[in-house]
Protein backbone atom coordinates (compact mmCIF):
# COMPACT_ATOMS: atom_id res chain seq x y z
CA UNK A 1 0.00 0.00 0.00
CA UNK A 2 1.45 3.57 -1.26
CA UNK A 3 1.37 6.35 1.60
CA UNK A 4 -1.15 8.35 0.18
CA UNK A 5 -3.91 5.19 0.22
CA UNK A 6 -2.71 4.74 3.97
CA UNK A 7 -2.72 8.64 5.07
CA UNK A 8 -6.27 8.54 3.05
CA UNK A 9 -7.20 5.44 4.86
CA UNK A 10 -6.44 6.72 8.38
CA UNK A 11 -7.78 10.04 7.83
CA UNK A 12 -11.04 8.21 7.11
CA UNK A 13 -11.20 6.14 10.12
CA UNK A 14 -10.14 9.06 12.35
CA UNK A 15 -13.07 11.01 10.60
CA UNK A 16 -15.71 7.87 10.79
CA UNK A 17 -14.45 7.45 14.65
CA UNK A 18 -15.27 11.05 15.21
CA UNK A 19 -18.71 10.99 13.87
CA UNK A 20 -19.86 7.90 16.05
CA UNK A 21 -18.79 9.36 19.08
CA UNK A 22 -19.93 12.81 17.87
CA UNK A 23 -23.65 10.61 17.57
CA UNK A 24 -22.98 9.18 20.79
CA UNK A 25 -22.66 11.64 22.35
CA UNK A 26 -25.75 13.95 21.13
CA UNK A 27 -27.71 10.57 21.90
CA UNK A 28 -25.65 11.03 25.74
CA UNK A 29 -26.95 14.32 26.09
CA UNK A 30 -31.00 13.81 24.28
CA UNK A 31 -31.32 11.06 26.46
CA UNK A 32 -31.57 13.65 29.71
CA UNK A 33 -34.52 15.34 28.60
CA UNK A 34 -36.37 11.95 26.35
CA UNK A 35 -37.19 10.25 30.44
CA UNK A 36 -36.82 8.23 31.94
CA UNK A 37 -34.31 9.64 34.12
CA UNK A 38 -33.06 7.56 36.52
CA UNK A 39 -31.95 9.91 39.54
CA UNK A 40 -30.51 6.99 41.84
CA UNK A 41 -27.99 6.17 39.48
CA UNK A 42 -27.37 9.77 38.51
CA UNK A 43 -26.21 10.53 42.38
CA UNK A 44 -24.42 7.55 42.72
CA UNK A 45 -22.40 8.62 39.47
CA UNK A 46 -22.08 12.04 40.93
CA UNK A 47 -20.78 10.66 44.70
CA UNK A 48 -17.86 8.27 42.98
CA UNK A 49 -17.13 10.94 40.13
CA UNK A 50 -17.15 14.18 42.75
CA UNK A 51 -16.65 13.21 46.40
CA UNK A 52 -14.00 10.88 45.83
CA UNK A 53 -12.24 12.76 43.38
CA UNK A 54 -11.67 15.80 45.96
CA UNK A 55 -8.32 14.13 47.63
CA UNK A 56 -6.81 13.55 44.07
CA UNK A 57 -7.81 16.85 43.03
CA UNK A 58 -7.15 18.66 46.09
CA UNK A 59 -3.62 17.06 46.17
CA UNK A 60 -2.67 18.20 43.00
CA UNK A 61 -3.90 21.61 43.33
CA UNK A 62 -2.13 22.78 46.81
CA UNK A 63 1.49 21.45 44.83
CA UNK A 64 0.99 23.01 41.25
CA UNK A 65 0.06 25.97 43.45
CA UNK A 66 2.93 25.98 45.73
CA UNK A 67 5.42 24.98 42.66
CA UNK A 68 3.65 27.90 40.48
CA UNK A 69 4.47 30.41 43.31
CA UNK A 70 8.54 29.37 43.62
CA UNK A 71 8.64 29.60 39.34
CA UNK A 72 6.60 32.91 39.59
CA UNK A 73 9.11 34.45 41.87
CA UNK A 74 12.05 33.18 40.27
CA UNK A 75 11.14 34.42 37.06
CA UNK A 76 9.93 38.02 37.97
CA UNK A 77 12.69 38.62 40.46
CA UNK A 78 14.66 38.65 36.85
CA UNK A 79 12.75 41.93 36.35
CA UNK A 80 12.09 42.65 40.13
CA UNK A 81 8.28 42.17 38.94
CA UNK A 82 7.61 39.57 42.24
CA UNK A 83 5.34 41.22 44.06
CA UNK A 84 2.82 40.49 41.30
CA UNK A 85 3.03 36.88 42.14
CA UNK A 86 -0.57 36.38 44.04
CA UNK A 87 -1.76 38.45 40.62
CA UNK A 88 -0.04 35.98 38.42
CA UNK A 89 -0.48 32.68 40.76
CA UNK A 90 -4.19 33.45 40.95
CA UNK A 91 -5.31 34.00 37.56
CA UNK A 92 -3.18 31.22 35.90
CA UNK A 93 -4.50 28.12 38.23
CA UNK A 94 -8.04 29.61 37.81
CA UNK A 95 -8.31 30.25 34.05
CA UNK A 96 -5.91 27.61 32.92
CA UNK A 97 -4.01 25.16 35.85
CA UNK A 98 -6.98 24.62 38.37
CA UNK A 99 -9.76 23.43 35.15
CA UNK A 100 -6.87 21.55 32.75
CA UNK A 101 -5.31 19.70 35.82
CA UNK A 102 -8.74 18.79 37.73
CA UNK A 103 -9.61 17.18 34.05
CA UNK A 104 -6.45 15.00 33.90
CA UNK A 105 -6.84 14.04 36.91
CA UNK A 106 -10.82 13.02 36.48
CA UNK A 107 -9.81 11.79 32.95
CA UNK A 108 -7.35 9.05 34.72
CA UNK A 109 -9.32 8.30 37.83
CA UNK A 110 -13.37 8.29 36.14
CA UNK A 111 -12.74 8.22 32.25
CA UNK A 112 -10.78 4.45 32.87
CA UNK A 113 -13.44 3.44 35.53
CA UNK A 114 -16.26 4.55 33.56
CA UNK A 115 -14.66 2.24 30.36
CA UNK A 116 -14.15 -1.13 32.32
CA UNK A 117 -17.29 -0.56 33.99
CA UNK A 118 -19.55 -0.44 31.48
CA UNK A 119 -16.78 -2.85 29.01
CA UNK A 120 -17.10 -5.39 31.25
CA UNK A 121 -21.08 -5.25 31.42
CA UNK A 122 -20.94 -5.59 27.60
CA UNK A 123 -18.72 -8.61 27.10
CA UNK A 124 -20.43 -9.93 30.02
CA UNK A 125 -23.74 -9.42 28.67
CA UNK A 126 -24.82 -7.51 31.34
CA UNK A 127 -25.75 -4.22 28.67
CA UNK A 128 -28.51 -7.10 26.70
CA UNK A 129 -29.96 -8.48 29.68
CA UNK A 130 -30.89 -4.47 30.41
CA UNK A 131 -32.50 -3.77 27.35
CA UNK A 132 -34.41 -7.70 27.65
CA UNK A 133 -35.63 -5.78 30.88
CA UNK A 134 -37.27 -3.13 29.27
CA UNK A 135 -34.69 -0.83 30.62
CA UNK A 136 -32.72 1.43 28.18
CA UNK A 137 -28.96 0.95 28.95
CA UNK A 138 -28.11 4.53 26.97
CA UNK A 139 -30.61 6.30 29.74
CA UNK A 140 -29.74 3.90 32.49
CA UNK A 141 -25.46 3.52 31.89
CA UNK A 142 -25.10 6.39 30.16
CA UNK A 143 -26.71 9.47 30.60
CA UNK A 144 -26.67 9.79 34.50
CA UNK A 145 -22.83 9.63 34.08
CA UNK A 146 -22.18 12.14 31.65
CA UNK A 147 -24.63 14.34 33.10
CA UNK A 148 -23.17 14.03 36.62
CA UNK A 149 -19.44 14.69 35.25
CA UNK A 150 -20.31 17.82 33.63
CA UNK A 151 -21.95 19.05 36.57
CA UNK A 152 -19.52 18.04 39.22
CA UNK A 153 -15.90 19.01 37.06
CA UNK A 154 -16.87 22.86 37.54
CA UNK A 155 -17.53 22.06 41.59
CA UNK A 156 -14.18 20.17 41.83
CA UNK A 157 -12.22 23.27 39.72
CA UNK A 158 -14.10 25.77 42.02
CA UNK A 159 -12.44 23.81 44.61
CA UNK A 160 -9.09 23.00 42.87
CA UNK A 161 -8.87 27.15 42.18
CA UNK A 162 -9.27 27.63 46.08
CA UNK A 163 -6.37 25.37 47.11
CA UNK A 164 -4.10 25.76 44.51
CA UNK A 165 -4.43 29.02 45.44
CA UNK A 166 -3.80 28.40 49.00
CA UNK A 167 -0.96 26.73 47.73
CA UNK A 168 0.96 29.38 46.60
CA UNK A 169 -0.09 31.40 49.41
CA UNK A 170 1.88 28.85 52.05
CA UNK A 171 5.04 29.32 50.14
CA UNK A 172 4.89 32.84 49.74
CA UNK A 173 4.01 34.10 53.45
CA UNK A 174 6.28 31.05 55.24
CA UNK A 175 9.09 30.15 52.10
CA UNK A 176 9.34 33.82 50.70
CA UNK A 177 8.27 36.15 52.97
CA UNK A 178 5.25 37.24 51.56
CA UNK A 179 2.59 39.11 53.93
CA UNK A 180 -0.44 37.32 54.27
CA UNK A 181 -3.28 39.82 54.00
CA UNK A 182 -1.65 41.64 51.12
CA UNK A 183 -1.50 38.22 49.14
CA UNK A 184 -5.25 37.77 49.97
CA UNK A 185 -5.64 41.39 49.27
CA UNK A 186 -3.95 41.59 46.09
CA UNK A 187 -5.69 38.61 44.67
CA UNK A 188 -9.20 39.57 45.83
CA UNK A 189 -8.66 43.05 43.80
CA UNK A 190 -7.12 41.52 40.58
CA UNK A 191 -9.05 38.74 39.77
CA UNK A 192 -11.95 39.38 37.55
CA UNK A 193 -15.54 36.86 37.39
CA UNK A 194 -15.07 36.64 33.93
CA UNK A 195 -11.84 34.62 35.32
CA UNK A 196 -13.18 32.55 37.00
CA UNK A 197 -16.34 31.94 35.45
CA UNK A 198 -14.06 31.12 31.94
CA UNK A 199 -12.56 28.07 33.95
CA UNK A 200 -16.00 27.12 35.19
CA UNK A 201 -17.34 26.85 31.23
CA UNK A 202 -14.14 24.66 30.76
CA UNK A 203 -14.38 22.53 33.36
CA UNK A 204 -17.88 22.18 32.09
CA UNK A 205 -17.29 20.92 28.45
CA UNK A 206 -14.27 19.31 29.62
CA UNK A 207 -16.59 16.81 31.67
CA UNK A 208 -18.86 16.34 29.11
CA UNK A 209 -15.92 15.02 26.86
CA UNK A 210 -14.27 13.00 29.54
CA UNK A 211 -17.58 11.17 30.24
CA UNK A 212 -18.24 10.98 26.68
CA UNK A 213 -15.07 9.13 25.69
CA UNK A 214 -15.20 6.98 28.93
CA UNK A 215 -19.04 5.67 27.85
CA UNK A 216 -18.52 6.09 24.54
CA UNK A 217 -15.00 3.19 24.99
CA UNK A 218 -16.69 1.37 27.55
CA UNK A 219 -20.25 0.98 25.96
CA UNK A 220 -18.23 -0.65 22.10
CA UNK A 221 -15.49 -2.30 23.55
CA UNK A 222 -15.87 -6.36 22.45
CA UNK A 223 -13.47 -9.27 22.49
CA UNK A 224 -13.19 -10.50 26.65
CA UNK A 225 -10.70 -8.93 29.31
CA UNK A 226 -8.32 -8.00 26.68
CA UNK A 227 -11.17 -6.02 24.91
CA UNK A 228 -12.03 -4.17 28.25
CA UNK A 229 -8.10 -3.00 29.08
CA UNK A 230 -7.95 -1.96 25.30
CA UNK A 231 -11.18 0.75 25.75
CA UNK A 232 -10.13 1.73 29.25
CA UNK A 233 -6.43 2.30 27.71
CA UNK A 234 -7.87 4.24 24.70
CA UNK A 235 -10.70 6.28 26.92
CA UNK A 236 -8.01 7.95 29.21
CA UNK A 237 -5.84 8.59 26.17
CA UNK A 238 -8.53 10.19 24.44
CA UNK A 239 -9.96 12.03 27.51
CA UNK A 240 -6.30 13.53 28.13
CA UNK A 241 -5.96 14.44 24.46
CA UNK A 242 -9.82 16.18 23.89
CA UNK A 243 -9.08 18.10 27.29
CA UNK A 244 -5.80 19.29 25.75
CA UNK A 245 -7.22 20.24 22.32
CA UNK A 246 -10.85 21.81 23.51
CA UNK A 247 -8.76 24.00 26.24
CA UNK A 248 -6.88 25.72 23.10
CA UNK A 249 -9.95 26.31 21.38
CA UNK A 250 -12.09 27.34 24.38
CA UNK A 251 -9.18 29.62 25.76
CA UNK A 252 -8.93 31.35 21.90
CA UNK A 253 -12.91 31.82 22.44
CA UNK A 254 -12.40 33.01 25.52
CA UNK A 255 -9.10 35.37 25.13
CA UNK A 256 -9.58 38.08 22.43
CA UNK A 257 -6.37 38.81 21.20
CA UNK B 1 -51.26 -26.07 13.34
CA UNK B 2 -52.32 -22.77 11.49
CA UNK B 3 -50.09 -20.32 11.45
CA UNK B 4 -52.41 -17.85 13.13
CA UNK B 5 -51.79 -19.82 16.15
CA UNK B 6 -48.30 -19.40 16.54
CA UNK B 7 -46.80 -17.31 18.85
CA UNK B 8 -43.65 -16.79 17.16
CA UNK B 9 -42.77 -17.17 12.78
CA UNK B 10 -39.72 -16.61 11.86
CA UNK B 11 -39.27 -16.29 8.10
CA UNK B 12 -36.22 -16.68 6.17
CA UNK B 13 -34.18 -14.80 8.58
CA UNK B 14 -30.68 -13.90 7.54
CA UNK B 15 -27.73 -12.54 9.45
CA UNK B 16 -24.04 -11.52 8.32
CA UNK B 17 -21.44 -11.11 11.00
CA UNK B 18 -18.13 -9.30 9.15
CA UNK B 19 -17.78 -11.17 6.21
CA UNK B 20 -19.57 -14.71 7.62
CA UNK B 21 -23.07 -15.11 6.34
CA UNK B 22 -24.20 -16.64 9.81
CA UNK B 23 -27.64 -17.20 9.25
CA UNK B 24 -28.66 -18.63 5.84
CA UNK B 25 -32.57 -18.54 5.43
CA UNK B 26 -34.23 -19.46 9.50
CA UNK B 27 -38.03 -20.64 9.03
CA UNK B 28 -39.52 -21.67 12.35
CA UNK B 29 -42.81 -21.48 14.26
CA UNK B 30 -43.79 -21.78 17.50
CA UNK B 31 -46.79 -22.30 18.91
CA UNK B 32 -48.65 -20.44 21.72
CA UNK B 33 -47.42 -22.51 25.10
CA UNK B 34 -45.01 -24.67 23.32
CA UNK B 35 -41.23 -25.16 23.96
CA UNK B 36 -38.99 -25.28 21.37
CA UNK B 37 -35.78 -26.25 21.69
CA UNK B 38 -33.12 -25.47 19.29
CA UNK B 39 -29.54 -27.80 19.66
CA UNK B 40 -26.52 -27.06 17.08
CA UNK B 41 -22.51 -27.22 17.38
CA UNK B 42 -20.64 -24.22 18.39
CA UNK B 43 -20.52 -21.57 15.82
CA UNK B 44 -23.81 -22.65 14.34
CA UNK B 45 -25.59 -19.81 14.55
CA UNK B 46 -27.79 -20.19 17.81
CA UNK B 47 -27.65 -17.42 19.53
CA UNK B 48 -27.10 -15.03 16.71
CA UNK B 49 -30.31 -16.78 15.75
CA UNK B 50 -31.90 -15.84 19.47
CA UNK B 51 -30.55 -12.70 19.29
CA UNK B 52 -31.89 -11.85 16.42
CA UNK B 53 -35.78 -13.02 17.24
CA UNK B 54 -35.59 -11.38 20.73
CA UNK B 55 -34.42 -7.99 19.01
CA UNK B 56 -30.89 -7.33 20.51
CA UNK B 57 -29.96 -7.71 16.88
CA UNK B 58 -31.04 -6.61 13.42
CA UNK B 59 -31.72 -9.28 11.30
CA UNK B 60 -30.23 -8.48 7.36
CA UNK B 61 -33.45 -10.35 6.01
CA UNK B 62 -36.22 -11.71 6.80
CA UNK B 63 -39.12 -11.39 9.45
CA UNK B 64 -40.02 -12.18 12.90
CA UNK B 65 -43.51 -12.27 13.24
CA UNK B 66 -44.54 -12.16 17.31
CA UNK B 67 -48.33 -11.74 17.93
CA UNK B 68 -48.90 -11.05 14.33
CA UNK B 69 -46.34 -8.17 14.59
CA UNK B 70 -43.13 -8.40 12.42
CA UNK B 71 -40.67 -7.25 14.87
CA UNK B 72 -37.65 -7.11 12.73
CA UNK B 73 -37.43 -3.67 11.85
CA UNK B 74 -36.10 -3.06 15.26
CA UNK B 75 -37.51 0.26 15.58
CA UNK B 76 -37.80 1.53 19.52
CA UNK B 77 -41.60 0.38 19.42
CA UNK B 78 -40.54 -2.96 18.19
CA UNK B 79 -38.45 -3.32 21.20
CA UNK B 80 -40.68 -2.15 23.65
CA UNK B 81 -43.25 -4.47 22.13
CA UNK B 82 -40.70 -7.64 22.78
CA UNK B 83 -39.50 -6.98 25.51
CA UNK B 84 -42.21 -5.79 27.35
CA UNK B 85 -43.75 -9.79 27.04
CA UNK B 86 -40.48 -11.73 27.51
CA UNK B 87 -37.48 -12.66 29.65
CA UNK B 88 -34.51 -14.34 28.80
CA UNK B 89 -31.67 -15.90 30.90
CA UNK B 90 -28.39 -15.47 29.81
CA UNK B 91 -25.63 -18.39 29.47
CA UNK B 92 -23.07 -16.30 31.55
CA UNK B 93 -26.14 -15.27 34.02
CA UNK B 94 -25.43 -11.50 33.37
CA UNK B 95 -26.37 -10.28 36.67
CA UNK B 96 -25.81 -7.23 37.25
CA UNK B 97 -22.17 -7.17 39.89
CA UNK B 98 -22.88 -3.95 41.34
CA UNK B 99 -26.85 -4.73 42.97
CA UNK B 100 -27.52 -7.06 45.63
CA UNK B 101 -29.65 -10.12 44.00
CA UNK B 102 -32.97 -9.00 45.34
CA UNK B 103 -32.11 -5.59 43.89
CA UNK B 104 -31.21 -7.53 40.41
CA UNK B 105 -34.60 -9.92 40.54
CA UNK B 106 -36.74 -7.30 40.78
CA UNK B 107 -34.39 -5.01 37.99
CA UNK B 108 -37.57 -4.39 35.43
CA UNK B 109 -40.14 -3.70 38.34
CA UNK B 110 -38.05 -1.14 39.82
CA UNK B 111 -36.30 0.66 36.98
CA UNK B 112 -39.38 0.06 33.69
CA UNK B 113 -42.41 -1.06 35.57
CA UNK B 114 -42.14 2.05 38.38
CA UNK B 115 -43.12 -0.63 41.05
CA UNK B 116 -42.06 1.11 44.68
CA UNK B 117 -39.13 -0.57 46.52
CA UNK B 118 -41.29 -2.32 48.78
CA UNK B 119 -43.22 -4.19 46.52
CA UNK B 120 -40.43 -5.02 44.14
CA UNK B 121 -38.59 -6.62 47.06
CA UNK B 122 -41.81 -8.30 47.84
CA UNK B 123 -42.04 -9.60 44.47
CA UNK B 124 -38.55 -10.61 44.44
CA UNK B 125 -38.51 -12.99 47.20
CA UNK B 126 -41.46 -14.62 46.02
CA UNK B 127 -39.14 -15.14 42.57
CA UNK B 128 -36.35 -16.52 44.78
CA UNK B 129 -38.32 -18.99 46.36
CA UNK B 130 -40.05 -20.18 42.97
CA UNK B 131 -36.54 -21.03 41.91
CA UNK B 132 -35.48 -22.77 45.46
CA UNK B 133 -33.29 -19.90 47.26
CA UNK B 134 -33.59 -18.73 50.81
CA UNK B 135 -34.80 -15.25 51.52
CA UNK B 136 -31.15 -14.51 53.29
CA UNK B 137 -29.70 -14.97 49.26
CA UNK B 138 -31.83 -11.31 48.22
CA UNK B 139 -29.13 -9.94 49.94
CA UNK B 140 -26.40 -10.99 48.97
CA UNK B 141 -23.96 -9.83 46.01
CA UNK B 142 -23.85 -12.06 42.71
CA UNK B 143 -20.07 -12.83 43.35
CA UNK B 144 -20.90 -14.31 46.73
CA UNK B 145 -23.04 -17.01 44.26
CA UNK B 146 -21.86 -20.26 42.80
CA UNK B 147 -22.70 -20.74 39.50
CA UNK B 148 -25.70 -22.92 39.74
CA UNK B 149 -27.25 -20.65 42.08
CA UNK B 150 -26.38 -17.27 39.54
CA UNK B 151 -28.69 -19.43 37.24
CA UNK B 152 -31.09 -19.52 39.38
CA UNK B 153 -31.10 -15.90 40.11
CA UNK B 154 -31.17 -15.19 36.34
CA UNK B 155 -34.14 -17.66 35.72
CA UNK B 156 -35.85 -15.69 38.67
CA UNK B 157 -35.18 -12.16 36.95
CA UNK B 158 -36.52 -14.52 33.81
CA UNK B 159 -39.88 -14.55 35.05
CA UNK B 160 -40.53 -12.02 37.41
CA UNK B 161 -42.76 -9.48 35.53
CA UNK B 162 -44.64 -12.74 34.29
CA UNK B 163 -43.90 -13.09 30.45
CA UNK B 164 -45.55 -14.70 27.84
CA UNK B 165 -42.28 -15.77 25.99
CA UNK B 166 -39.14 -16.73 27.28
CA UNK B 167 -35.56 -17.42 26.13
CA UNK B 168 -33.12 -19.79 27.47
CA UNK B 169 -29.44 -19.08 26.26
CA UNK B 170 -27.15 -22.37 26.96
CA UNK B 171 -29.19 -22.83 30.53
CA UNK B 172 -27.09 -25.05 31.64
CA UNK B 173 -23.68 -24.80 30.41
CA UNK B 174 -21.05 -24.98 32.92
CA UNK B 175 -23.00 -26.94 35.50
CA UNK B 176 -22.45 -30.27 36.77
CA UNK B 177 -25.11 -32.83 35.73
CA UNK B 178 -26.77 -32.81 39.39
CA UNK B 179 -27.26 -29.14 38.78
CA UNK B 180 -28.00 -29.03 35.64
CA UNK B 181 -31.04 -31.54 35.74
CA UNK B 182 -32.38 -29.47 38.96
CA UNK B 183 -32.07 -26.24 36.61
CA UNK B 184 -33.93 -27.99 33.69
CA UNK B 185 -36.81 -29.06 35.93
CA UNK B 186 -36.94 -25.57 37.41
CA UNK B 187 -37.51 -24.32 33.81
CA UNK B 188 -40.22 -26.73 32.81
CA UNK B 189 -41.93 -26.42 36.31
CA UNK B 190 -41.82 -22.36 35.53
CA UNK B 191 -42.50 -22.72 31.62
CA UNK B 192 -45.94 -24.13 32.98
CA UNK B 193 -46.95 -22.39 35.43
CA UNK B 194 -46.27 -19.31 33.69
CA UNK B 195 -48.31 -20.95 30.63
CA UNK B 196 -45.50 -19.26 28.28
CA UNK B 197 -44.10 -20.02 25.12
CA UNK B 198 -40.08 -21.10 25.46
CA UNK B 199 -37.51 -21.16 22.93
CA UNK B 200 -34.04 -22.52 24.25
CA UNK B 201 -30.99 -22.90 22.65
CA UNK B 202 -28.44 -25.52 23.90
CA UNK B 203 -26.15 -28.24 22.89
CA UNK B 204 -27.04 -30.28 26.09
CA UNK B 205 -29.06 -33.24 24.68
CA UNK B 206 -30.07 -34.47 28.57
CA UNK B 207 -31.01 -30.65 28.66
CA UNK B 208 -32.99 -30.44 25.24
CA UNK B 209 -34.77 -34.07 26.15
CA UNK B 210 -36.07 -32.60 29.12
CA UNK B 211 -37.60 -29.17 28.57
CA UNK B 212 -38.22 -29.35 24.84
CA UNK B 213 -41.77 -30.31 23.53
CA UNK B 214 -39.92 -30.46 20.11
CA UNK B 215 -35.97 -30.29 19.37
CA UNK B 216 -34.89 -28.62 16.01
CA UNK B 217 -31.27 -28.81 14.70
CA UNK B 218 -29.15 -26.36 13.42
CA UNK B 219 -26.48 -26.56 11.25
CA UNK B 220 -24.87 -24.07 8.94
CA UNK B 221 -27.04 -20.73 9.84
CA UNK B 222 -30.10 -23.42 8.08
CA UNK B 223 -32.62 -25.58 10.12
CA UNK B 224 -31.88 -29.19 9.25
CA UNK B 225 -34.52 -31.15 11.01
CA UNK B 226 -37.33 -30.63 13.24
CA UNK B 227 -39.22 -33.44 15.71
CA UNK B 228 -40.39 -34.33 19.26
CA UNK B 229 -37.62 -35.32 21.76
CA UNK B 230 -38.20 -38.99 21.39
CA UNK B 231 -37.53 -39.19 18.02
CA UNK B 232 -34.46 -37.74 18.14
CA UNK B 233 -32.58 -40.94 17.94
CA UNK B 234 -34.72 -42.04 14.82
CA UNK B 235 -34.20 -38.76 12.95
CA UNK B 236 -32.56 -40.46 9.43
CA UNK B 237 -30.57 -37.40 9.52
CA UNK B 238 -27.03 -38.41 9.48
CA UNK B 239 -25.89 -34.96 10.80
CA UNK B 240 -28.43 -35.47 13.33
CA UNK B 241 -27.21 -38.29 14.24
CA UNK B 242 -23.97 -37.47 14.49
CA UNK B 243 -25.06 -34.51 16.77
CA UNK B 244 -26.95 -36.25 19.05
CA UNK B 245 -24.56 -39.33 19.65
CA UNK B 246 -21.42 -37.13 19.87
CA UNK B 247 -19.28 -38.53 17.43
CA UNK B 248 -16.33 -37.01 15.83
CA UNK B 249 -16.95 -38.73 12.72
CA UNK B 250 -19.46 -37.65 10.04
CA UNK B 251 -20.57 -35.06 7.77
CA UNK B 252 -20.20 -32.55 10.68
CA UNK B 253 -16.70 -31.21 10.39
CA UNK B 254 -14.60 -29.36 12.94
CA UNK B 255 -11.46 -28.02 11.56
CA UNK B 256 -8.97 -28.76 13.62
CA UNK B 257 -5.03 -27.61 12.61
CA UNK B 258 -2.44 -30.88 13.47
CA UNK B 259 0.56 -29.66 14.30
Amino acid sequence: MNIFAATGNLTLDALRETGRVSIFAGQGALAWFSGPFYWRAFFGALVRIGFTSLPVVGLTAIFTGAALALNIYDGSLRFNAETFLPQILSVSIVRELGPVLAALMVAGRCSSAMAAEIGTMRVTEQVDAMSTLAVDPFKYLIAPRILATTLVLPLLVLTADIIGIYGGYLVSVYALDFAGPVYIQNISEFIEARDVVTGLIKAGVFGFLISVMGCYYGYTSSGGAQGVGSATRTAVVASAVVVLASNYLLTSLFVQV
Amino acid sequence: MAKTDMKISVRNLHKKLGPRQVLRGIDLDVAKGQSLVVIGGSGSGKSVMLKCIIGLMKADKGEVVVDGRNIARHTEADRRFMTKQSGMLFQGSALFDSLRIWENVAFRLLHAEKSSRKAAQKKAMECLAQVGLAPEVGDLTPSELSGGMQKRVSLARAIASDPQILFFDEPTTGLDPIMADVINNLIVERVKALGATAISITHDMASARKIADEIAMLYQGCIIWRGKPDEIGNSDNPMVDQFVNGRAEGPITMSVKHV
